[in-house]
């Protein structure tokens, strides 16, 4: 029988969740006989070769980009889960969220204490236009779990994708679940 | 000066109390933790947040307010119950602006806590994004409404320990806000980091300067120990 599938991908983050699916230590290598990694930056797949059976995503939806990227994950995992805080909750990215684009624009490339002689906003086509906030996954696609954590510990990863994989039920022991 | 005790349910249990108790204090004192955010043990009780709801005979009540009575049947720990308690811990998440990752306060918070005992993984509702306005003017402490979850602590607590009248609420349902009684800002009032007020915060709303993340990760009062661990053992140990 063929292993189960896994893709994962980072939207607005810092690859610290990445890290921490890595930091499983050498686990990973019962990972790699239990499962086959699709779509990832781990192998550097940029496109659903097919639909696979767990999705993994970190990070906060910021732009049209990670919104089409979400939708295509939705649509090709059976199961996807949102790892982090910037994924799931309010975490740094979101934190521009109660003050208008705009501002935050001209801040970063207008008014900022590190610009020199004026500065322009970048309008390139190539690059993704920013949504007016930063959401967490479940704003925008159905979440199927939640693993919050900035970012969520080896265990914690470890343990739901060995119950996902095994059938079993979520659940973890109280220092597994945090929010920080 | 000879007590009365009386005697009532909690979740099937028979538990004596002392007349005069809120269940809540009868509770403690038997070892069974009740959730709670607004209440302070130094504190008379506000009945502000609504977490410590129990069923008494059937219907709803505050247990921090309602008194036991002899032969009440008081139920706390059923799912409906904490049902309720998850929606409201989740509301507080969306109605204030709570990054976790980059708070004071985190590992110290009640609420941060309740969430982990209410085994909230994230706020399922939308978030409001609300746009707050953060009070730095005070030499030593600084008040940051995106945490605020209108508890009342601090009111209380300036009022009934430190002899003052530095907070009170402005506005009514969702534009209810923390304010000082001032012309504009903390930084005006009687306000001093020794006060009992500027400790009393369940988050990280009110906040003396210069001292957050001290305590390393793994060390915070709630990163081993859920929220009412310390009111669970007594009945553990007996
Ligand atoms: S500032 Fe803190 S203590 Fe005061 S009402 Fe808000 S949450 Fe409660
Ligand atoms: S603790 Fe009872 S209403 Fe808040």
């Amino acid at each position: 029988m063929a292993k189960p599938l896994i893709a994962t991908q980072h939207l607005t983050s810092c690859f610290g969740c990445h890290m921490s699916i890595l930091d499983i230590d050498d686990r990973i290598l019962k990972l790699a006989k239990m499962v086959d990694f699709d779509r990832s930056p781990i192998n550097d797949i940029k496109e659903f070769t097919w639909p696979v059976d767990i999705g993994i995503i970190e990070g906060g939806v910021s732009n049209d980009e990670h919104v089409e990227i979400l939708k295509d994950f939705r649509k090709n995992c059976k199961v996807l889960i949102g790892i982090g805080s910037c994924a799931v909750a309010n975490s740094v990215p979101s934190m521009r969220n109660t003050v208008p684009l705009k501002e935050c624009l001209e801040e970063a490339y207008l008014n900022g204490p590190t610009i020199v002689d004026g500065g322009i906003i970048p309008n390139d086509e190539d690059i993704p236009i920013l949504l007016d906030k930063v959401y967490p996954l479940h704003e925008v696609v159905k979440i199927d779990y939640f693993l919050p954590g900035c970012p969520p510990s080896a265990d914690t990863i470890w343990n739901a994708l060995v119950a996902l994989l095994t059938g079993k039920e979520l659940e973890f022991p109280y220092e597994l679940i945090k929010y920080d | 000066m000879s007590q009365e005790t009386v005697t009532f349910t909690l979740d099937g249990v028979k538990v004596k109390a002392t007349k005069g108790q809120t269940i809540m204090e009868a509770a403690d004192a038997a070892g069974i933790y009740i959730p709670r955010l607004c209440w302070h043990k130094d504190l008379p009780s506000g009945g502000n947040c609504r977490i410590c709801t129990v069923m008494v005979n059937g219907r709803p009540a505050g247990s921090c307010l309602f008194p036991v009575e002899d032969g009440i049947v008081v139920e706390n720990n059923t799912k409906q119950l904490k049902d309720h308690r998850c929606q409201v811990v989740e509301m507080h998440f969306i109605e204030g602006n709570h990054y976790c990752p980059s708070c004071e306060a985190s590992g110290e918070c009640e609420l941060q806590a309740l969430g982990y005992y209410t085994q909230m993984l994230t706020p399922t509702s939308p978030y409001l994004r609300p746009k707050y306005e953060v009070d730095a003017s005070h030499p030593d402490v600084y008040i940051d409404r995106d945490r605020c979850i209108l508890c009342g602590r601090c009111i209380r607590a300036s009022e009934f320990l430190d002899g003052k009248c530095v907070f009170s609420f402005e506005g009514r349902g969702i534009h209810k806000r923390i304010s000082v009684n001032a012309e504009h800002n903390l930084g005006e009032t009687n306000m001093e980091a020794s006060d009992r007020a500027a400790t009393i915060c369940p988050t990280g709303a009110l906040m003396i300067k210069r001292t957050g993340y001290r305590i390393p990760v793994g060390k915070r009062r709630f990163d081993i120990h859920p929220i009412g661990w310390d009111i669970e053992k007594k009945k553990k140990s007996g």
